[in-house]
């Protein structure tokens, strides 16, 4: 690393980039090799070790307490006291500390709001601002991009640009080529914990996720146009409350027709969970209705639901989505375990569920050592196909996937993709709830945006990035400049007389 | 670059209609305000109640009549119920709730004084408040062990242990070396070992923290109880005749009216556990060590990653927490009585209750235990004067108060984020 110096480390997730940045910060030990700033063998015992020599980490999840204030999370852990051992806060020091640097590096934030308030791009903020009170001229960011709309992102790598031009130097973990390019100055490739490559900003996007992945892979999803038929899910109005009792869905009307893939995009938590739990019977409606097929379906049972020839990806596989504990065959049945052949009566038929296991196994390419593997075991992707598995393995009639590709490799993305789109040509309405909006373009025919609880807008998948983007930040192509806020309603609600088919 | 675009996901408009919890709040107390008015009032006599800021009859002393007192204070607690349905604005909503309910209590004891036979309608203001401290003091020591230990993210169910094992090494170790001081110290390392057993096996082991609390209770009960037996009931002038702890009369404030003899003619277990309030209160919110406490208890990770000592901290509240609680249980056998077995009586878990209600707040657990002091005298004064109300329904009182809280009717109780749940590393 050069003083100044903006260095990506890109690789796939479980590739060990994260790992080896807990090493630097000194949260894990290393088992061996060294770590050398400005020429010395450093020994990090522990974070404060890190701080000490100059080295500061802003953490995938950031390492804020929800109910300190900004000023006290930043002073924590290097609190200036007055008053001998009593050790009394200084909190006015540290106020004028955050007021400092937050001048220094154009970086607004204010010392006394309460963090667990503040929108996530801020609060990465504050994570910048604390490393940087600390004096840090290495700024460790792991993967800062994940949860941030594309203008958030956009005004981050203004900031890590002031910030470089101060002469701290940056390393950018992030498995995102696009940022990777937009603002390296040099760029590590890292597989299955090995540094496999080094590349300049000037290499081509195929060419770093080939270095990634270590082979070809396609970054678009192959597809055919869409042939819509008739309309399979319809929602109408519907009202949903999140667990704070807080209103998380406020009035959304949606249409998915058969053969037709809807994407919903949006910045995560601004109600897509709670639309698909709604629809899955897993959430209180409080108005509105859903139907399927033309059936009324509000009141139903998750179970009926499902019956109905529905299937769910949920968006958290390790809790929703699969018993860890149990084996993956016994996961591939979790939704039809007592019907036959599965079931009979009071008994399972083991036999009969293992031989459908390996079958399912074999269709899916899941990587498991064997079938009675605990699913808890398996990586990331590999679970995930196990759910795609087992919801694919019943004749559809709507297909709802939540964050389907949320931690899994790029080889098991474009598995799954290219299963939904299968899924979709045999006539299946699809409904992709996604936060990557690369997955969404990829993927739907139709892009629903939605932000606040309702659908902002609903645009075709040729819309440009930054036209979706402004969307997930609420900001409709009519009320831009008007109230940047996204105050207004939602732009004129979908109804099925002026949907727009691309 | 644009910060306006920024979504405001975490503030989005909460619309919870007509019904707030204030305005439930209210509406409560408006239905007890207009019970009193019409129950109390009727039920009340017209003779004279009389508040006496003494310990006897006599003295000075606050009297009104029956019926126009318990209707007069159910008016006012049902106007300040009204007060708060129809919005008052936030920043008074504490004190009118309180008003509310002090109003409603006083109607009450309009009612129950005035009824009473000639010559016991009256009641000692002071007995009363002195009574409620005694009956709190356990509490108050319990509940700030509890702080301690939560708020560092440790589940502390162990206060009922720590209690006893303090009353037991003081008494036994005052009765042996004659000396209060030894018994205190004593009673503060046997409350320290229940709390390092709890640390050891909650934080170094990770057992269940609720499970070993529980069992801890357990063992407390059991070695205190084998050794009363064997020791102090066979050679009790030896074993269990603690030294006691003289009342110190703080000169100038001994005279304040009704508070003085009631709060200021106290043994030092009453000065201490104020004092103690009062410092582990600042030193939470005003003090380095507060702050990393109170990290450690929210989201440790996060105060791993910035050099402090999460392992270390717990380890050292914790074991504070003990000392402190087994001072609390001190406060019963080098100030009261002579240790018998299983002398707590549960006190611990009205304690953990104290520190629910309270709100994890060492000030919010001062209050909590007094409110759960004053039932307990309370229902010990109606008692004395012949009440036609049970005293087992007061002696409720707590445990509702501790259920509504808990429930989440008296505001919102939070407890810290990672309150019982061990710290591993990576």
């Amino acid at each position: 690393m050069e003083p100044g110096e903006i260095h990506a480390l890109l690789g796939e997730n479980g590739a060990g980039k994260s790992t080896l940045m807990n090493v630097l910060y000194g949260l894990y030990q290393p088992d061996e090799g060294e770590i050398l700033v400005d020429g010395r063998q450093l020994k990090l015992r522990g974070p404060s070790d890190a701080i000490a020599a100059g080295i500061g980490m802003v953490h995938q999840h950031f390492m804020l307490v929800p109910v300190f204030t900004v000023a006290e999370n930043i002073m924590l852990g290097a609190e200036q006291v007055r008053g001998g051992i009593a050790g009394f806060l200084d909190r006015r020091r540290a106020r004028r500390e955050v007021a400092e640097v937050s001048e220094r590096y154009h970086l607004r934030v204010d010392p006394d709001a309460i963090v667990e308030d503040l929108p996530v791009g801020i609060q990465q903020r504050v994570e910048i601002v604390k490393a940087l009170t600390r004096d840090v001229d290495l700024l460790i960011l792991d993967e800062p991009t994940a949860v941030l709309t594309p203008q958030e992102t956009e005004e981050l790598l203004t900031v890590m640009r002031s910030l470089k031009a101060a002469g701290k130097s940056i390393v950018f973990i992030t498995h995102k080529l696009g940022e990777v390019k937009a603002i390296a100055d040099r760029i590590t490739v890292i597989r299955r914990g090995k540094t496999v490559g080094t590349a300049s900003p000037e290499a081509s996007r195929d060419e770093l996720a080939a270095l990634m992945v270590g082979r070809t892979v396609r970054l678009t999803v192959d597809k055919q146009p869409a042939t819509p038929g008739q309309p399979v899910l319809e929602v109408s109005g519907l009202v949903v409350d999140d667990d704070r009792q807080c209103r998380a869905v406020d009035g959304v009307d949606l249409t998915v027709r058969a053969g037709e893939v809807l994407g919903v995009a949006g910045v995560q938590g601004n109600g897509q969970t709670e639309l698909i739990e709604a629809i899955m019977g897993l959430r209180p409606m409080l108005a509105g209705s859903v139907t399927l097929d033309g059936q009324q379906v509000d009141s139903w049972s998750t179970k009926k639901v499902l019956r109905a020839g529905v299937g769910y990806v949920p968006e958290d596989r390790s809790v929703d989505g699969l018993v860890k504990e149990f084996s993956v065959a016994e996961n591939l049945v979790l939704d039809i375990y007592d019907r036959p052949p599965f079931g009979k009566g009071l008994v399972l038929r083991p036999d009969a569920i293992a031989a459908s296991a390996q079958e399912r196994i074999a269709q899916f390419d899941v990587r498991t050592s064997s079938a009675d593997a605990a699913v808890g075991t398996l990586s990331g992707g590999n679970q995930q196909k196990v759910i795609v598995a087992r919801e694919l393995s019943r004749p559809l009639k709507l297909f709802i996937a939540a964050q389907p590709t949320r931690g899994v490799d790029v080889g098991s993305i474009e598995f799954i993709h290219s299963q939904v789109i299968r899924e979709r040509d045999i006539g299946t309405a699809v409904l992709v709830v996604s936060s990557e909006l690369d997955e969404v373009i990829g993927l739907a025919d139709r892009i629903a945006v939605m932000y606040r609880g309702r659908i902002i807008g609903i645009v075709g998948p040729d819309t440009p990035r930054e036209e979706i983007g402004l969307l997930m930040a609420g900001i409709t192509p009519d009320s831009a400049g008007a109230s940047p806020t996204g105050d207004t309603p939602a732009s004129a609600p979908e109804s099925p007389g002026n949907e727009d088919k691309e | 670059m644009s910060t306006t675009a920024v979504p405001d996901v975490a503030a989005a408009p909460v619309d919870q209609g007509f019904w707030t919890r204030h305005r439930k709040t209210g509406a409560v107390l408006l239905a007890l305000g207009l019970l009193a008015t019409v129950l109390f009032g009727a039920l009340a006599t017209g003779q004279q109640a009389r508040f006496t800021l003494s310990e006897t009859e006599g003295g000075a002393a606050l009297e009104i009549n029956g019926t126009v007192g318990a209707i007069l204070f159910g008016v006012v607690a049902l106007l300040a119920g009204g007060a708060i349905l129809f919005g008052v604005p936030k920043r008074w909503f504490t004190l009118t709730l309180g008003l509310g309910l002090v109003a409603f209590v006083l109607s009450f004891l309009c009612w129950q004084v005035s009824a009473a036979p000639e010559g016991r309608n009256f009641m000692p203001l002071v007995n009363v408040v002195r009574g409620t401290f005694v009956l709190a003091l356990p509490l108050i020591f319990g509940a700030l062990a509890g702080v301690l230990c939560e708020r560092s993210g440790v589940v502390n169910v162990a206060i009922e242990g720590q209690l006893l094992m303090g009353a037991f090494s003081g008494a036994l170790f005052g009765s042996i070396t004659g000396s209060v001081w030894v018994g205190l110290v004593a009673a503060a390392v046997g409350g320290a070992f229940i709390s390092l057993l709890l640390a050891v096996f909650a934080i170094r082991y990770l057992v269940d923290q609720v499970v070993i609390g529980i069992v801890l209770n357990l063992l407390a009960v059991g070695v205190s109880g084998f050794l009363y037996e064997r020791l102090m009931q066979t050679n009790a002038e030896r074993y269990n005749s603690p030294p006691r702890f003289a009342n110190w009369e703080i000169p100038l404030l001994k005279d304040i009216p009704l508070i003085g003899p009631a709060l200021f003619r106290g043994n030092i277990f009453l000065y201490l556990g104020l004092l103690l309030v009062l410092v582990i209160h600042i030193a939470l919110f005003r003090t380095r060590w507060g702050l990393r406490t109170r990290s450690v208890g929210e989201h440790p990770t996060a105060a791993d990653t910035v050099g402090v000592k999460v392992l270390g901290l717990r380890y050292r509240n914790v074991i504070m927490a003990g000392m402190v609680a087994g001072i609390g249980g001190a406060s019963y056998t080098l100030a009261l009585y002579t240790f018998t077995k299983n002398m707590i009586g549960g006190k611990g878990f009205i304690a953990l209750a104290a520190l629910i209600f309270g709100r994890w707040s060492p000030t919010g657990a001062l209050l909590a235990a007094l409110f759960f002091g004053f039932a307990d005298q309370l229902a010990t004064y109606l008692g004395a004067i012949g009440s036609t109300i049970p005293s087992q329904f007061l002696a409720m009182l707590p445990y509702l108060a501790t259920i509504l809280a808990v429930a989440g009717l008296v505001g919102r109780v939070r407890a810290p984020a990672a309150d019982g749940k061990p710290y591993i590393k990576g």
